[in-house]
């Protein structure tokens, strides 16, 4: 038979891990921002550092503008491709986007692995390859990638692909863990998983070229209040958060001016 | 009728499942009607949604099989003998069902990966498990099981203890005894529990996501072509989702239709009428 104690004294140390995790009540203004995973460790930074309370939802670019076009509103949608904000600005769901930073795409290996050359990697059959998913910005930049290698070469390294994954959180994780021996992430997300993997650069030729946009959503509660931390962004603690992170300054293509 | 005077407690409780029953039917309901026939109809083409599917079923009946026949005589075992630890036993075997599934996917990446703890052995053996269907299956196992155990554990504890003494009296041996006796009189409780543990199955996530990965026809389940088709497109989500509802239904209403009433009040009926 079950023995009451024991369940209250489960009870008793949920509740104790659920109040200590939740912590006083905020009375500041808050923000809620919908951002690309790869914006995780720069953001947050950014975020702690600000009057408001800023609230942060990551994950995939596609899958934050599908909630965004089901109506879902955060004050702010930070996409890692300049094509979502510009469509759902088009359908009136957000105001102007703006280009804040631009990044690389590297391949990772994990640290057990040999094989350190980009070349190596495509021509062997055996390697467990890990990419984003189709519609995922990492997801196509990396066919883009793959594209650029040829019919032949990128048919190979499509068949060694094991897993599409939903962010590129997903990518980095699969490979640091060592189940997966390679992956397409961006350069930032390599230098934030520190020694649990191994970058590889990829030649200039195939670089695809990544450019993060944002934009105020369609009813968020304080415009300006999000347009401010849009505007941190380009000039401010939160370029700075990013310039840390590593990512490049907007392509000069973008709308920030001074150039 | 006595029911002419108004009485304040049963209309809570009618309010409180009137309020549970909406909370819960709703958003199902939600999805047939979003998901038009003609979106459904679509879906039936989109090869990711039915590879899924199928890929749904296969894996999850497997994890069933398994759970099944491992799980069975495991509940009796712990339904008809006291031993120390028996406590600490079901507790462990019950810890699955509050741990978060991401969570447990980490933990089979720990213990079965390829530098897991006994992936090595694994792999000595030419067992390999993440980017594969066995992984999916895997995953579906562990997330489900403790659903089944419970169930079955308590459907053999419900058994009068003279059944299963008269038959040992009588000769039987007790493998006889739990095939011919206990499985039978535990029928019911051991169907619900199959249709609980299929639907945890069919509805995994987490796990399947952090330890198997999502690869079209090889791991990728239904609800992970849902999430995939959320942001690609969104009525194909929509149409998978209805289809995951109707299935996951009909499991449910298969079983429990084939289950034998064992609740006594139901016999009592039965001699009423």
């Amino acid at each position: 038979m079950h023995c009451p104690c024991k369940r209250a004294a489960l009870a008793a140390a949920l509740l104790a891990i659920l109040v200590s995790g939740c912590g006083a009540s905020d009375d500041r203004p808050r923000l809620i921002v919908s951002a690309a995973s790869s914006l995780t460790e720069a953001f947050s930074a950014y975020g702690e550092g600000l009057p408001e309370d800023v609230r942060f939802s990551f994950g995939g670019s596609d899958e934050l503008a599908a909630q965004i076009r089901q109506g879902a509103t955060p004050d702010v949608f930070a996409s890692a491709s300049t094509s979502y904000p510009e469509e759902l600005a088009a359908d009136g769901l957000v105001g102007e986007p703006v280009v804040f930073a631009a990044n690389q795409l590297v391949l990772i290996v994990a640290p057990g692995e040999q094989t350190t050359t980009l070349g190596d990697l495509l021509l062997r059959r055996d390697v467990d390859l890990v990419i984003g998913a189709a519609g995922v910005p990492v997801g196509d930049y990396t066919r883009e990638v793959i594209d650029r290698l040829g019919p032949q070469t990128a048919a190979n390294v499509l068949a060694n692909v094991r897993s599409e994954e939903s962010d590129v959180k997903g990518v980095v994780g699969k490979v640091a863990q060592g189940a997966a021996d390679a992956g397409f992430v961006y350069a930032t997300d390599a230098a934030a998983a520190g020694d649990a993997v191994k970058t590889i650069r990829l030649p200039p030729n195939l670089e695809p070229r990544v450019a993060y946009s944002a934009a105020v959503v369609e009813g968020a509660v304080d415009p300006a209040r999000a347009q401010a931390f849009i505007d941190g962004l380009l000039e401010g603690p939160g370029a700075d958060e990013l310039a840390d992170a590593g990512f490049l300054p907007a392509p000069a293509a973008g709308s920030a001016g001074g150039g | 009728m006595a029911g002419l005077r108004l009485r304040w407690f049963p209309l809570v409780l009618t309010g409180a499942l009137v309020l549970a029953l909406a909370f819960l039917t709703v958003p199902i309901a939600a999805i047939f009607f979003e998901a038009g026939p003609r979106q459904l109809i679509d879906s039936l083409g989109n090869e990711q949604a039915l590879d899924a599917l199928r890929l749904s079923l296969l894996t999850s009946s497997i994890a069933l099989a398994l759970i099944l026949l491992i799980g069975t005589p495991a509940a009796y075992l712990l339904a008809t003998r006291r031993f120390r630890g028996r406590n600490l036993v079901i507790t462990l075997i019950e810890l699955p069902l509050v741990v978060p599934p991401a969570v447990v996917g980490i933990g089979l990446l720990a213990a079965l990966g390829p530098g897991g703890l006994l992936g090595g052995a694994l792999g000595d053996l030419g067992i390999e498990l993440v980017f594969q269907t066995a992984g999916v299956v895997v995953a579906l196992t562990f997330v489900a099981s403790p659903f089944y155990l419970r169930q079955a554990q308590s459907a053999f504890e419900a058994i009068d203890p003279s059944w299963l003494g008269a038959s040992r009296t009588l000769g039987a041996s007790e493998a006889r005894t739990f095939l011919r006796v206990a499985i039978p009189a535990a029928m019911g409780g051991l169907l619900s529990g199959t249709a609980l543990a299929w639907g945890r199955a069919l509805g995994e996530f987490g796990a399947t996501i952090v330890f198997a990965g999502s690869f079209q026809g090889i791991t990728q389940t239904a609800p992970l072509a849902i999430l995939e088709l959320f942001s690609s497109d969104f009525d194909a989500a929509l149409a998978l989702a209805a289809v995951l509802v109707a299935v996951s239904a009909a499991l449910l209403a298969t079983v429990k239709l084939f289950a034998p009433r064992t609740d006594p009040r139901a016999g009592e009926t039965i001699t009423v009428a």
